[in-house]
């Protein structure tokens, strides 16, 4: 008999055809980095058709359980015991796992006319079982009313249920579900660059990415001396609280000051600035993707939640890159978004009163709403951009970030 | 390296480097409890038996009337509330001023919510209060009065003598005002004499004077009744429980026996100030001083606030901070809030005027070199940034 594993399902890695293999691994892989602090070596993971099997060793369970909550494509995960496919050994264990949840659940049966109702589920992966999984879990259940007294069976609402998963000549028995996160495994759907402001949108664009498998660069404008150093560790906060689900983040900061200075400058008309300063952070981002290889660029864009995230803006802006721009909080409502935020605890560091660099340079009369591609030509005439740019590119700090930097 | 001027000495000081020494010491060997009765118990006691005597000395006190506390806030808390719930049944009434220390300034916003009743002196265009506006508010209940002796934001030093008389003749009058200074600016800077002066509670901190943060002290004279804010093991004379912070009370001995060269130090750093002061009115237009005029003996020694019209005090804060120039934008505990500017506001400046203030607050060991790097570096950086208002 074997304890302190946890037992996980995927989802939609089941469904991925001939490419499968590659999930398998990187989810694998990201499972291993998520446990490598409780321990280097000490972790055993195990392939199984369509699931992980993960073997603790001394690690504490609790630890492994929330780490295992952020990795991304896990469905969900039971602690489970581990024994040999053998009838009596399965009853003994589900006996072992019962009694275990009632004393996690605080309830002692038997005093104070204490009843609990359960069930007993049984999958039978392994048809070289004898026992008929049906048949399987009436056995088991009436195995368990017998032993523990206080039981009553419940198959359509039970307080508990007792399941047992037979598989390659293992049983593996567990009575949680513990939810993780869902998607895909990190790293699966190639890299993309998120242009992370300190906002509350930016982050949240940032996790949903990842959590369809993006691996995520974030690039930061900073805009030095017009915000300051509690700017920067705002953002690296966030990366903070990202790279819990990646073990590090990698953040590009670049110098956006004299780019801004120099549209101030220049004949741009004072309603195309933001804009305009808007063109020149994807031109950079776009960069930046290519030079770490990475095939999109993310934002925190929700259609017009602001004067620049108008259609037209978006046409203006998508303009300057060949990349695809994932958007993925484009539709939502701004509450929707802070709900989000608050759920993966980004919210709290964004609502943080430092200023990004949007807010300063803002021009004082309204921003053109609905610029057309000729007059954003026009007012970018005088700006040298290849200088700029290359100016920008050189300059920029890059920094990795792990949950605990 | 790249250069550092640091010029932020009124938000935090650097310790010295025997303040350090003292502390690492006290760290390593000097572990026990004062309170315990062994060897290292005693050893202990020792230290902060020494470092009263220290603290004492300075202010020409008896060391049975100066206690350790955490700091600043919490010498005026135990000051200003120990004072106030002490007398309470003998009057409700007490006085203070609109430019005291958010400490001060807040613990008498929660007095008055709590019953007493509170005046709230104003000031004049230098950011000094008048001692007829005292005389004025003094009434028959009045129980405290608590007025800062530097104002932390423009140095300007409040008169102090003469709001002793004020004091000391309503005393005479049968009235029983306690008299608070919080003199957290003023500590190694102007020499304090509380009992000389009839101060009843005088409010220090270490870590304005080279000495570690975490550690302050209350001046009581004799007599005064306090109610305690801690209670606990009766540590220092029942008036604060918990055990002594030694090792940051060795630290603050060593801090206060540097003072033998306050006078010269102060000099310095007054002729420091002057410099700054000229070479900026002199040099960059539209900007004004918020406080005295150097010469003034009302001016603090290392306090200089600077309003640069036009231009926003956080923005030329960091542009100096790219230099290497470490300044501040007001009191460093209030400069998260963007609408902190009561005690600019208290002087009458405009709205753009307070946008564009810096406090530059000198140590006695800045130079005059760097004086001159940072007037020329404020050139610059001011005829920039007012290039894009």
């Amino acid at each position: 008999m074997h304890s302190n594993m946890f037992l996980i399902r995927y989802q939609e890695i089941g469904i991925k055809g001939r490419n499968r293999y590659l999930f398998e691994n990187k989810i694998n892989s990201n499972i291993k980095k998520a446990l490598y602090p409780l321990g280097k070596g000490k972790i055993k993971i195990t392939n199984m058709r369509g699931r992980i099997l993960v073997a603790l060793g001394d690690a504490e369970p609790s630890k492994a359980a929330e780490y295992l909550s952020r990795v991304f494509g896990i469905a969900t995960f039971s602690p489970v015991i581990k024994i040999v496919a053998e009838e009596e050994a399965i009853y003994q264990s589900s006996e072992a796992v019962m009694r275990q949840a009632l004393e996690r659940k605080g309830i002692k049966l038997g005093e104070n006319d204490n009843v609990l109702t359960f069930r007993t589920n049984v999958k039978r992966a392994d048809k070289t079982f004898p026992i008929r999984s049906m048949d399987m879990a009436a056995r088991l259940g009436s195995y368990l009313l017998d032993n523990i007294p206080g039981l009553k069976v419940d198959l359509h609402n039970p307080d508990l249920s007792v399941s047992v998963d037979i598989r390659d000549g293992n049983a593996y028995v567990f009575s949680e579900k513990l939810p993780g996160p869902g998607g895909l495994p990190l790293g699966t759907s190639g890299k993309g660059i998120l242009l992370l402001s300190g906002g509350i949108d930016s982050p949240v664009a940032g996790w949903m990415c990842m959590k369809r498998g993006v691996e995520i660069e974030a690039l930061h404008f900073h805009s030095f001396p017009f915000t300051g150093e509690k700017s920067k560790e705002k953002v690296k906060d966030l990366c903070r609280v990202l790279a819990r689900h990646n073990n590090r983040i990698k953040l590009h900061i670049a110098h956006f000051t004299d780019i801004q200075k120099s549209i101030q400058k220049s004949s741009c008309p004072e309603d195309f600035r933001i804009t305009v300063m808007r063109r020149f952070m994807f031109r950079i981002a776009e960069r930046l993707a290519a030079k770490n290889n990475a095939l999109a660029l993310v934002t925190g864009e929700s259609v017009g939640q602001v004067s620049s995230q108008t259609l037209e803006n978006m046409t203006a802006i998508n303009e300057v890159t060949k990349l695809p721009v994932l958007r993925p909080v484009v539709a939502f409502d701004k509450n929707e978004i802070v709900e989000m935020a608050q759920k993966i605890e980004t919210y709290d560091i964004s609502i943080q009163p430092y200023e990004d660099c949007c807010t300063l340079f803002l021009p004082k009369v309204p921003i053109t709403t609905k610029p057309s591609l000729d007059k954003i030509h026009k007012a970018e005439e005088s700006l040298d951009i290849d200088e700029m740019v290359n100016d920008a590119m050189e300059k920029i700090e890059t920094i990795y970030i792990t949950s605990n930097s | 390296m790249k250069q550092e001027i640091y010029l932020d000495n009124a938000a935090t000081t650097k310790p010295t480097k025997a303040v350090v020494q003292e502390m690492v010491q006290c760290l390593e060997h000097i572990y026990g409890n004062p309170s315990s009765v062994h060897r290292l118990g005693v050893e202990a006691e020792r230290v902060v038996t020494r470092a009263r005597e220290a603290v004492a000395g300075i202010l020409k006190a008896n060391p049975k009337e100066v206690i350790f506390t955490s700091g600043g806030s919490e010498s005026n808390n135990l000051a200003i509330k120990g004072a106030a719930y002490a007398l309470a049944k003998r009057g409700k009434h007490i006085i203070t001023s609109e430019i005291e220390h958010s400490a001060v300034y807040s613990l008498c916003q929660d007095l008055e919510e709590d019953g007493f009743e509170v005046t709230v002196l104003p000031v004049d265009k230098e950011g000094i209060v008048q001692t007829n506006d005292l005389k004025a508010a003094l009434r028959e209940d009045t129980i405290l009065v608590t007025i800062m002796y530097v104002n932390n934001e423009t140095g300007a030093i409040q008169p102090i003598e003469e709001i002793g008389k004020v004091i000391d003749a309503a005393k005479e009058a049968n009235k029983i005002p306690l008299w608070h200074v919080d003199a957290v600016q003023a500590l190694g800077k102007i020499p304090l004499y509380p009992a000389k002066m009839g101060i009843n509670m005088l409010s220090l901190s270490a870590h304005k004077a080279h000495g570690p943060k975490g550690i302050g002290a209350l001046y009581i004279s004799k007599g005064t009744p306090l109610h305690p804010q801690i209670s606990g093991g009766g540590q220092e004379m029942g008036l604060r429980s918990g055990t002594e912070n030694v090792p940051a009370i060795a630290g603050f001995r060593a801090a206060v026996s540097d003072f033998k060269e306050m006078q010269q130090d102060a000099k310095h750093m007054a002729k420091l100030r002057q410099m700054l002061v000229e070479g900026i009115l002199k040099n960059i237009p539209d900007t004004r001083l918020n406080g005295l005029p150097p010469g003034n003996e009302q001016a603090a020694p290392h306090i200089a606030n600077i309003s640069f019209t036009g231009v926003r005090g956080e923005v030329l804060l960091h542009s100096l901070e790219g230099e290497g120039i470490f300044t501040s934008t007001g009191s460093a505990c209030s400069s998260r809030k963007a609408v902190e500017h009561r005690v600019l506001n208290a002087m009458g400046l405009s709205n753009e005027e307070m946008e564009g203030a810096i406090r530059f607050s000198f140590n006695a060991q800045n130079s005059e070199e760097e004086v001159v790097i940072v007037i020329e570096k404020l050139k610059e950086i001011v005829k920039e940034l007012r290039s894009f208002a």
